[in-house]
């Protein structure tokens, strides 16, 4: 104990603050981030710059040796072509409608988690089941065992002949991937739904509000944040679809089915249009980064929030 | 006031468990389609496509069987070793970088962190030809290692998230007081810091092990004969038309079975995990 009294310089700066020390203190803040920070650069954006590079050149792989410099011909190409904007469309149409429902039905069962009853936390393990299920191996057992005109579940249970499968491609697609992402919609509601302060919703009902006006003018604005995050999160990563695609419609019937990955992947490893394929990546990462600006937004308010706490 | 809020209070729990028969039957039909894979995977191929659905049958072990004698196992072992690998990479680059970009952050950390979740943003579709390229030059197609190096830069950005906000709960006072007592570095990240995220590391660790071990569409283009993982095993089932309904749940309800206990284990921390931290 006397050792610490007798210390000479107690150190009056917080550890914390990032202050401006020598460079050699900078560098010694600076090594531990390095190996994981370089690691980053060099994974994730050499690739990117490589494909800005081939993304100008005329390069299909079947014609060996042919790779001349065409500039922006191959992004002309791509966006006068009408399978790329009927994959952005798809995109589109399969993402915001998987992140929609997903949305509501996770907002659903959160509410109902988030009353106390008898083996709570044995429903929402039985709830998170659906995401933990191997994407692939979910696509392919709803494709088979429940989409399967002659012995489908469902047409087993519900009676019928559908082929659901051919019938309503796109809501195949969306109804397996809104079973996936709707466990993932519901823990960040329900942990949103749960941040709520007890005492102020007890108060609402002691001054006798109703169970609807406090849904709505008090729980709906507080999980705006939590609904946010959750449509940008989901969005990013299903906009990505590509497993359920793959395995269920392979894109079909026709062109119903194909979204951007699927697209650039036929182009790159069925075509081989490999400069094409490029710019129509480059494209895509183009479009992410506008979603993703909002989703930095939304992230970012919440990272302030949790700052001041 | 008692006698006012004694019936309120047993109304109250009349009405909280009547939702939870409703929360009950809403977790056993999302779940069912779970149940159903597990049950088919036990029957004979005959009574897995019938129709109307058989309920009522013999169990049998004959698909794993099948699905072992078919080979299965190289595929199990090829994805363990790339999440095994990957997910113990990813913990010792993205430890380190959280600690400098919380308890002792380096100058302008936000920027940092929001590049690493910047290059999470980033579809993998346009990254896919030049990876496919480069890894093709190197003679590194089909090789283990190429999906462990790819899973790791997957899953930083992740973990660098997620282990920040575990950091940022080290109490500063009990840091401090450590350092005042002469602690050094070594010394504080072990009695100190260590103790305190250790279950954050673990469920992070079980996160990146979910997100490399489910990967796909990197495996089915870079992986072949040699580093199929476990998502490639099913990818025969795709056209069978389900002439093997029995066999392929067999292989998905094997598959599934390593996440499904991870995500079971990091429940309380899974939806961390997914917001990169921005949830608790």
């Amino acid at each position: 104990m006397t050792d610490v009294i007798t210390r000479a310089d107690p150190k009056p700066d917080l550890p914390v603050a990032p202050k401006r020390g020598s460079s050699k203190e900078r560098w010694i803040r600076r090594a531990p981030l390095l190996p994981g920070l370089i690691f980053a650069l060099i994974i994730t954006q050499v690739p990117f710059l490589f494909t800005l590079v081939l993304s100008t050149l005329d390069w299909n792989a079947l014609r060996p040796g042919d790779r001349s410099f065409i500039g922006i011909d191959n992004y002309i190409t791509v966006l006068s072509d009408s399978r790329l904007r009927s994959a952005l469309v798809n995109t589109v149409l399969l993402t915001a409608g998987a992140v929609i429902f997903s949305m509501i039905l996770g907002l659903l069962l959160a509410i109902l988690l988030d009353r106390k009853f008898f083996g709570r936390s044995v429903v929402r393990t039985l709830l998170i089941t659906p995401f933990l299920v191997m994407p692939i191996a979910a696509a392919l057992v709803w494709k088979h065992a429940l989409y399967n005109p002659a012995y489908g579940l469902i047409n087993g249970i519900f009676g019928g002949s559908t082929d659901w499968v051919s019938s309503y491609p796109k809501a195949a697609v969306i109804a397996t991937l809104v079973w996936q992402w709707t466990p993932f919609m519901m823990l960040i509601l329900l942990a949103g739904l749960q941040s709520q302060s007890e005492e102020i919703l007890e108060a609402a009902r002691v001054d006798g509000a109703n169970a609807w006006h406090i849904f709505t003018r008090m729980t709906i604005p507080h999980l705006r944040q939590y609904l946010e995050l959750g449509a940008l999160l989901g969005s990013i990563y299903l906009v990505n679809t590509f497993d359920a695609i793959f395995s269920i419609t392979q894109g079909g019937p026709g062109q119903a089915t194909t979204n951007l990955p699927y697209e650039i992947y036929l182009t790159t490893f069925r075509k081989f249009e490999y400069g094409e394929a490029s710019a129509a990546g480059v494209i895509v990462v183009i479009l992410t980064i506008i979603v993703a600006t909002f989703a930095l937004r939304v992230i970012s308010s919440l990272f302030r929030m949790e700052e001041n706490r | 006031m008692t006698a006012l809020a004694a019936p309120a209070r047993n109304k109250r729990r009349l009405v909280n468990s009547v939702w939870g028969i409703v929360a009950w039957v809403a977790g056993i039909i999302f779940v069912f389609p779970v149940i159903w894979m597990v049950l088919t995977s036990f029957k004979q191929e005959q009574d897995a496509a019938s129709n109307p659905p058989s309920w009522v049958f013999t169990p049998t072990l004959d698909q794993y069987v099948t699905v072992f004698d078919r080979n299965i196992t190289p595929f199990l072992l090829n994805s363990l070793m790339a999440s095994v690998f990957s997910t113990l990479l990813v913990v010792v680059l993205a430890t380190p970088a959280a600690y400098a970009l919380s308890l002792r952050p380096v100058d302008k950390w936000t920027d940092v962190l929001f590049f690493f979740i910047s290059t999470k943003m980033m579809p993998a579709v346009a990254a896919l030809l030049p990876i496919y390229l480069l890894t093709k030059n190197l003679g590194m197609l089909d090789n283990i290692w190429t999906m462990v190096i790819l899973y790791t830069s997957m899953n930083l950005p992740l973990a660098v998230w997620m282990m920040r906000s575990f950091l940022l709960e080290v109490p500063r006072e009990v840091l401090e007081a450590g350092e005042v007592d002469g602690a050094g570095l070594l010394t504080s990240i072990r009695k100190i810091i260590l103790p305190i995220v250790s279950p954050g590391l673990a469920a992070t660790a079980l996160i990146c092990f979910i997100f490399a071990w489910n990967e796909f569409f990197l495996a089915v283009n870079l992986t072949a004969t040699n580093a199929g993982t476990a998502p490639i095993f099913l990818v025969g089932f795709i056209s069978s038309e389900g002439l093997f309904l029995a066999r392929l749940c067999a292989a998905a309800t094997l598959v599934s079975l390593p996440v499904l206990i991870a995500g079971w284990l990091a429940q309380n921390k899974l939806v961390r995990g997914l917001s990169m931290g921005a949830v608790k």
